[in-house]
C-alpha cells in the first residue's frame, strides 16, 4: 500500500479542515447565514409603500383621506415641526401641506435627488388632481410582468457563491501555508525529499474537492428559502465554480509567497478580497461606479467570475458564451500561480 | 573511510550578524557528534547549513561526499532531521503523520511504521492528535519522523531543550540505540550532561568559532584535571599558597575563597590539609566533584554556558 505523497498530503489537508469546526462554519455556514440575511432584508414583500406625511392644518384631514386608501402609499399626519424633522432624517419621502384654506395652492416638500421621493411626489399628486375632479384623457391598462431570475435575491445568489470561493480559496491557502511557514513546518517538509510541488498542489486539490459541496450547500438553500432557480446547465455551474476557484488559489499561493506571520498574511489576504467584495458585484451591481473604472472592475477575476456565474444562472447561457470572463479568470490563475512560485520561500 | 560530513571555512553572514566565522569540522561515519555553546554560538545555524536548509555564504559542505548544490534530492533521501521545536500537522494522529511522512522516501529505503512507533515508544499514542502530545511524546515523533526514511546521518537539533528529566533520559535512551544501529547522529545542545552521555566527539562553538574539539573526556583532561575542589577558609589563602601542594594542577581565586584542579583525589586531598595546618587555616566549606564540560566551557571563555 504506497499511496502516492501527492494524494497522502491532499489527505492531510482534508483531515485538518474537517477536524477544524471553525474551518468548516466559515466555509460552509457563515455563507448561509448571509443568504439568509440578505434574502429577508431585501425580501419581496410586494410593492414597497411610500411614506408620505400630511402637514397638520385645517385642510390635513381631507388630505389624509383622500391618500389613505392608495395601495402604494403609507399616510401619516403630523405637525409642521415634526414633518420637518421626518423629511430631514428621509424617514417619510415627501410632506403634504395643504396651508390656510381652499385658495392655497397645495405644496409639496420633497428632495428631488430621491428618486422614490419625486415617484412618490408623483403619486400623490395623481391621486389629490383626480380626487379634485381631473379625468385622464387616455385609456390605460396595466399588465404585470415578473421576470425569473429577475429579483435581487436571484441576482445576488450567484455573488455570494463567488465570495465564498473567493475567500475559501485564499484564506484556505494563503492562512494555512503562512501558519506552516511560521511553525516551521514548511522547513520541516523542505528536509525531506517530498516533492515541494506536491505539498503546494495538495492545497489546490482539497480546495477543489469541497467546492462542488459548497455549490449544493448553498443553491439547495437559496432554492428552498427563496425559491431561487438555476436557468442554465447545473454541470456548467459546477465547473465554472471549480475553474473560478482554482484561478482564486494563485491568488491564495501569492499571498502566501513571502509572509512570515499569520498577521501578515491575514493583511495580504483582506487587501486582496475586501475590495474585490465592493467592487466586483457581490453585494450591488459594480455599474454603479464611474464608466471609466468599469473596464477595470471587469479585468478582476471576481467579477468575471460573478458576470459567467450570473449569465448561466440566472440567464440560462451556456459556458461557451463566456470566452472572456473564462480568459479573464485562466490568465490571473496562471499569472498569479507562476508568480508565486517564483517568489515562494520554504524557510 | 570518507567522513560523513566536511565542513572546510564555513562562513554565514546575516545582515549585520556574522552566525559562523570560519568553522573546519569533520564527523566520522557511525559517530554521535555534538556542537556545543551557548544561545547563539551558531549551532543552529551550521546545523542547517549541513541539513542544507541555509545557504552558508562562503566555505565547503559535502555530506556523505555530495554536495547541496549539485545531489541536493539525494541527500535528502539519505538525511534525517529534527528541527529545534517543530510544530507538527496539529489536527493528525500520530499514526497518520508517521504514514505521511514515510510516502515521501522510497518505499524500499522508508521504514515500518509499526516497527518505527515501537521503538520511539509511541504505540499508545497512535491514535492521539498531535496537539494532544506532552513534551516528551512530541519531541519523540519528531525524531521518529527523523529515522523515517532510514537515514545515513541524523539531525538533531536541540532535542532535549524543554523536557523534564524523565523524558529527557527516555530520548537519550532512543538516540544512543539509533546510533548503536551504526547511524551518525549529529547533536546541538547546551547541555553539558547531555553531550557527556551521548557524544563521541564534541565540538565546542562560541560566537561562530570552534574553540575546542575532542571526546568529553579528552576535553576535560585538557583543562588539566578530572576533579575540581571548591574551598573556602577560616583565614582568607591566597591561590599561591597551594599552587605547589603535591596532586594539585592549578588553583585560582573564586568568590568566596580558592577553586582547585586535582589530578588525584586521594594525592591532593590529604596534601592540602597538610598545607592548610601548616598555614593555620581551617576550611570552612570544602566541595570536590568531576570535572564537566561546562568547567571545560568556563575555563576556555571565562563564561558558563547558560549565560546568554
Amino acid at each position: 500500500m504506497n499511496v502516492s505523497p501527492l494524494i497522502a498530503l491532499t489527505m492531510a489537508r482534508i483531515r485538518e479542515f474537517t477536524r477544524e469546526p471553525g474551518a468548516v462554519f466559515w466555509t460552509f455556514g457563515f455563507p448561509l447565514l448571509i443568504t439568509v440575511a440578505l434574502g429577508i432584508a431585501f425580501r419581496d414583500q410586494g410593492p414597497p409603500r411610500q411614506a408620505v406625511a400630511v402637514v397638520e392644518g385645517p385642510r390635513a384631514a381631507e388630505l389624509a383621506a383622500a391618500l389613505k386608501d392608495d395601495p402604494l402609499l403609507l399616510v401619516e399626519t403630523l405637525p409642521a415641526d415634526v414633518a420637518a424633522t421626518r423629511l430631514r432624517a428621509a424617514a417619510v419621502l415627501l410632506t403634504i401641506d395643504g396651508g390656510g384654506d381652499v385658495s392655497a395652492p397645495v405644496v409639496y416638500r420633497f428632495d428631488p435627488g430621491r428618486p422614490e421621493a419625486r415617484g412618490a411626489r408623483r403619486a400623490v399628486d395623481d391621486r389629490l388632481q383626480a380626487r379634485a375632479g381631473r379625468r385622464n384623457a387616455l385609456s390605460t391598462r396595466d399588465e404585470t410582468a415578473v421576470a425569473r431570475g429577475g429579483r435581487y435575491v436571484d441576482w445576488m445568489v450567484p455573488g455570494l457563491l463567488g465570495m465564498q470561493l473567493l475567500s475559501g480559496a485564499l484564506w484556505g491557502t494563503a492562512w494555512n501555508i503562512v501558519n506552516a511557514r511560521q511553525r516551521r513546518l514548511l522547513k520541516r517538509l523542505a528536509a525531506t525529499p517530498m516533492s515541494r510541488g506536491h505539498y503546494l498542489l495538495s492545497y489546490r486539490l482539497a480546495g477543489l474537492l469541497f467546492v462542488p459541496l459548497q455549490v449544493v450547500v448553498l443553491f439547495l438553500f437559496a432554492r428552498f428559502t427563496f425559491g431561487v432557480h438555476v436557468q442554465g446547465s447545473l454541470l456548467a455551474v459546477f465547473a465554472l465554480s471549480l475553474f473560478g476557484s482554482w484561478s482564486f488559489a494563485g491568488l491564495g499561493l501569492l499571498c502566501a509567497a513571502r509572509a512570515q506571520n499569520s498577521e501578515t498574511a491575514n493583511g495580504l489576504v483582506n487587501l486582496v478580497t475586501l475590495p474585490m467584495f465592493i467592487l466586483c458585484g457581490v453585494f450591488f451591481s459594480s455599474g454603479r461606479f464611474p464608466g471609466f473604472v468599469q473596464p477595470l472592475i471587469r479585468f478582476l477575476p471576481l467579477s468575471a467570475f460573478n458576470e459567467a456565474l450570473r449569465h448561466v444562472v440566472n440567464d440560462g447561457a451556456s459556458l461557451a458564451s463566456q470566452g472572456v470572463p473564462l480568459l479573464i479568470l485562466l490568465g490571473w490563475g496562471l499569472v498569479s500561480a507562476t508568480v508565486a512560485l517564483r517568489l515562494f520561500r520554504w524557510t | 573511510m570518507e567522513a560523513a560530513i566536511r565542513l572546510q571555512g564555513l562562513v554565514k553572514q546575516y545582515d549585520d550578524v556574522t552566525a559562523v566565522a570560519g568553522l573546519d569540522l569533520e564527523v566520522r561515519r557511525g559517530e554521535c557528534f555534538g556542537l556545543l555553546g551557548p544561545n547563539g554560538a551558531g549551532k543552529t545555524t551550521t546545523v542547517e547549513i549541513m541539513e542544507g536548509l541555509t545557504v552558508p555564504t562562503a566555505g565547503l559542505v559535502e555530506v556523505l561526499g555530495l554536495r547541496w548544490d549539485r545531489n541536493g534530492d539525494e541527500l535528502r533521501a539519505r538525511i534525517g532531521v529534527t528541527l529545534q521545536e517543530t510544530k507538527l500537522f496539529e489536527k493528525l494522529t500520530v499514526e497518520e503523520t508517521l504514514r505521511l511522512f514515510r510516502t515521501f522516501y522510497d518505499a524500499k529505503r522508508a521504514r515500518d511504521v509499526e516497527t518505527v512507533l515501537r521503538e520511539m515508544q509511541l504505540g499508545e499514542k497512535r491514535k492521539a492528535w498531535v496537539q494532544k502530545l506532552s513534551g516528551g511524546q512530541r519531541q519523540r515523533l519528531a525524531v521518529a519522523l527523523g529515522v523515517m526514511g532510514d537515514p545515513d546521518i541524523l539531525f538533531l537539533d536541540e532535542p532535549t531543550t524543554g523536557l523534564d528529566p524523565q523524558s529527557r533520559r527516555a530520548l537519550w535512551d532512543t538516540i544512543s540505540a539509533l546510533r548503536a544501529r551504526g547511524k551518525t547522529v549529529v547533536l546541538t545542545t547546551h547541555y553539558m550532561d547531555e553531550a557527556e552521555f551521548l557524544c563521541d566527539r564534541v565540538a565546542v562553538v562560541d560566537h561562530g568559532k570552534l574553540i575546542a574539539l575532542g571526546s568529553p573526556a579528552q576535553l576535560i583532561d585538557d583543562i588539566g584535571g578530572h576533579h575540581l575542589v571548591e574551598l573556602s577558609t577560616d583565614v582568607p589563602l591566597l591561590p599561591e599558597a597551594v599552587r605547589d601542594v603535591a596532586g594539585v594542577r592549578s588553583a585560582r581565586a573564586a568568590a568566596d575563597g580558592l577553586a582547585l584542579s586535582i589530578g588525584e583525589p586521594h594525592v591532593a586531598l590529604p596534601a592540602l590539609f597538610t598545607r592548610l595546618g601548616e598555614r593555620g587555616a581551617k576550611p570552612t566549606r570544602l566541595v570536590s566533584r568531576a570535572a564537566t564540560l561546562d568547567d571545560v566551557f568556563l575555563s576556555l571563555t571565562g563564561r558558563t554556558l547558560r549565560e546568554d
